[in-house]
């Protein structure tokens, strides 16, 4: 069994193929505290051959499980591509960050972007906002696509952006239009740096992460770039499954 | 240590003894964890070692040795002021601390947050009284080479003695008469401070010290980047050595980098390198890197790359043009001179800044290295809004770039070092990739 583990902000995803590339096992578990040890205790009656760890817990595996790491980035062009061999850009929205890839031949990948510290362009940034609405992530990721009304969420900033929906209540808006202006916000700019690198028309763009299972911001992501962009079986899982190819492929 | 050996003179200059020390004890025990335990370090770092126990301790007791005897002592923020001229009147001319995160929230009482981190480090060390070099400054020389700078001399200037250098934006005919003049006149100011005439001979011996200098330093940008096996020195190290040419006697400082430099030179007869085989070259561009802002070394050289040069003005820029004094008669000929060497200095403060483009793309070809990282402190608009035209032009290179805006606080640093870890891989994935498709 080859084993990736990608340790995020908000969750750990724990991905295990075996022979064929098969997915055998998936689980996601909340990241929590001593987080290599809870994977350790997933991974005790399991047959290990390849442990490799990616995301932003990587190096707690990588010292304590003795795993070989790899950055994120890597691991979601692999695991995009595997999914998707003709895809061209990897838009990933993460727990604490987003990033958008170039890809290049093979499953590499040639440049990338990231956004810079602070919780604006991230999920961190919706869940805020969902919070203070006081609505379950599934509601609120589908309440935007019955607004009547554009509104905008400006702030560059996620603490003053809740401090606009929360003026946003006090002026009375709907649930509806004040969820459209906080996913508008953050599909503005996912598509502004996705924009540096996708060129063609034609080119495959595959949105991976756990915003990826936000259907209103797939749709308002693919009225910015005016395209359609796909979204593979398990969004989510896409580092994971990245980290586990590339532990395949040393073997193998 | 040197802190506790010198309590009475630092309490006798207005530091705040206790807070000083607590905040050395740190930053001492940074390099320690940081520096000391760096494998196969060249022998001749010991110097180096020593002058960071004694960075605002002996150092200090020198410099006011030299105030005692009516000698300039200086403190800067710009490789614009003309150092060989306080050198030459027998003064130091030193830069001062701004490169540490914790007096922040103090310059914040007075300064907008939404400026660059060195100047509210800077100001956040004067309201603290926890620098030394600050608290043994005659004088504070600021320039104009921006906007926030130039606005915070008016509110150091409460705290503290300070001048303003006028550095043009332009590089127009005109603009250069008047730098020339505002040489002319800080040379006045130094003698005003020195309280008597300074002579052309000295001026000129100020002259040959500080090209004697940029050249033991251009000698170890040479050795530590130019060779494409070896890589005789950690490019922290050399940062580190970098940012003490602005602290150290200029005349200890150049024999004791040319020591080095000799042992580099045989490490690399030798063929023994800090680093192994094929360990990405990076070269970094942009915003001064002040100690001890060690962030951006660490996590590239911790990532398994190497740093073999800094492009910026704790870097290259400082020392990469020498004052050519050939036939200088008066002094008129030489504050030309003066100007000529400054005028070179291609810093983003300038438009258009003419050169520094062209300058980059032969400096990565001239190190054989595999990419650049565009390091910029939030809020430098100058440095942030050039890393655009930079950029611009390395992808037409083919050169891999990074760009990789922070400030001082450490809460960025996992992030950072995704992204340099996976541009790394990046490097690399070409790498193999060309050596499979030349086969």
């Amino acid at each position: 069994m080859f084993w990736g583990v990608d340790i995020g902000s908000t969750y750990t995803k724990i991905i295990g193929i075996g022979k064929e590339k098969e997915i055998t096992h998936h689980a996601v578990i909340p990241t929590i505290f001593n987080q290599d040890v809870i994977v350790g205790e997933y991974l005790a009656d399991k047959e290990v051959k390849m442990l490799v760890a990616t995301g932003y817990g990587r190096h707690m595996l990588g010292d304590s499980h003795g795993a070989p790491i790899i950055s994120e980035i890597k691991a979601h062009a692999k695991g995009a591509y595997f999914f998707e061999p003709t895809v061209a850009t990897v838009i990933d929205l993460g727990g604490q960050d987003s990033k958008v890839i170039k890809m290049g031949i093979d499953g590499g990948f040639i440049d990338f972007r990231m956004n810079d510290k602070c919780a604006a362009g991230t999920g961190k940034f919706l869940e805020i906002a969902a919070n203070r609405l006081g609505l379950e992530m599934e509601t609120f990721a589908n309440a935007g696509f019955k607004h009547d009304k554009e509104l905008t969420i400006s702030s560059m900033c996620a603490v003053f952006a809740e401090s606009e929906v929360i003026s946003l209540i006090a002026k009375k808006e709907s649930l509806a239009n004040i969820c459209y202006g906080v996913h508008e916000s953050i599909a503005s700019r996912l598509a502004s740096m996705a924009r540096k690198f996708v060129v063609k028309e034609s080119e495959t763009i595959v949105f991976t992460g756990g915003g990826a299972l936000n259907p209103f911001l797939h749709h308002m992501l693919e009225q910015k770039l005016e395209r359609k962009i796909v979204i593979p079986k398990h969004p989510q899982l896409m580092g994971a499954v990245g980290a586990a190819l590339s532990g395949f492929e040393v073997v193998n | 240590m040197g802190v506790e050996l010198h309590k009475d003179l630092l309490g006798s200059i207005g530091v705040d003894v206790e807070r000083h020390a607590k905040m050395m004890g740190m930053g001492l025990s940074g390099y320690q964890a940081g520096f000391m335990s760096q494998p196969n370090r060249p022998k001749a770092m010991a110097y180096f070692d020593w002058f960071m126990s004694e960075i605002q301790a002996e150092r200090i007791a020198e410099i006011n040795a030299l105030k005692a005897q009516k000698k300039p002592a200086v403190g800067t923020f710009c490789i614009f002021v003309p150092e060989e001229i306080v050198v030459g009147a027998g003064g130091a001319c030193f830069g001062l601390c701004g490169g540490a995160n914790p007096p922040i929230a103090d310059a914040e009482t007075e300064l907008p947050r939404n400026i660059c981190p060195l100047i509210k480090s800077a100001y956040g060390f004067k309201l603290q009284h926890t620098c030394a070099y600050t608290q043994s400054a005659d004088f504070i020389y600021g320039e104009t080479t921006c906007e926030a700078k130039k606005k915070t001399w008016e509110l150091l200037g409460k705290h503290h003695p300070v001048h303003v250098m006028n550095i043009p934006h332009m590089k127009r005919e005109k603009d250069l008469k008047m730098w020339q003049e505002e040489i002319k006149e800080f040379k006045e100011h130094i003698e005003e401070v020195s309280d008597r005439k300074l002579s052309l001979a000295e001026m000129l011996d100020g002259v040959k010290l500080i090209n004697a200098k940029r050249d033991a330093m251009k000698r170890l940008d040479t050795l530590r980047g130019m060779h494409p096996d070896i890589l005789p020195i950690s490019g922290k190290d050399a940062l580190f050595i970098t940012q003490m040419s602005f602290l150290d006697d200029p005349t200890r400082f150049t024999q004791k980098v040319n020591e080095l430099c000799d042992e580099l030179d045989e490490r690399i007869k030798e063929k023994v390198s800090v680093f192994p085989e094929n360990t990405p070259r990076i070269m970094i561009l942009g915003t001064p890197i002040a100690p001890p802002n060690w962030k951006l070394h660490t996590a590239v050289e911790g990532s398994g790359a190497c740093i073999i040069n800094e492009e910026g003005c704790i870097g290259h820029r400082y020392f990469k043009d020498n004052v050519d004094i050939e036939g200088v008669q008066d002094e008129d000929e030489l504050y030309a001179r003066l100007m000529k060497r400054y005028s070179k200095i291609d810093c983003a403060c300038f438009t258009p800044n003419e050169g520094r483009i062209e300058k980059i793309i032969q400096m990565y070809k001239e190190r054989k290295a595999d990419g650049v990282i565009y390091y910029t402190l939030s809020f430098c608009h100058t440095y942030n809004v050039e890393s655009h035209l930079v950029t611009e032009a390395l992808a037409k290179e083919g050169i891999p770039c990074l760009v990789i805006e922070s400030d001082y606080s450490p809460e960025d640093a996992g992030q950072i070092k995704t992204r340099i870890e996976a541009f790394l891989e990046s490097i690399t994935f070409k790498q193999k990739a060309q050596a499979f498709a030349n086969k």
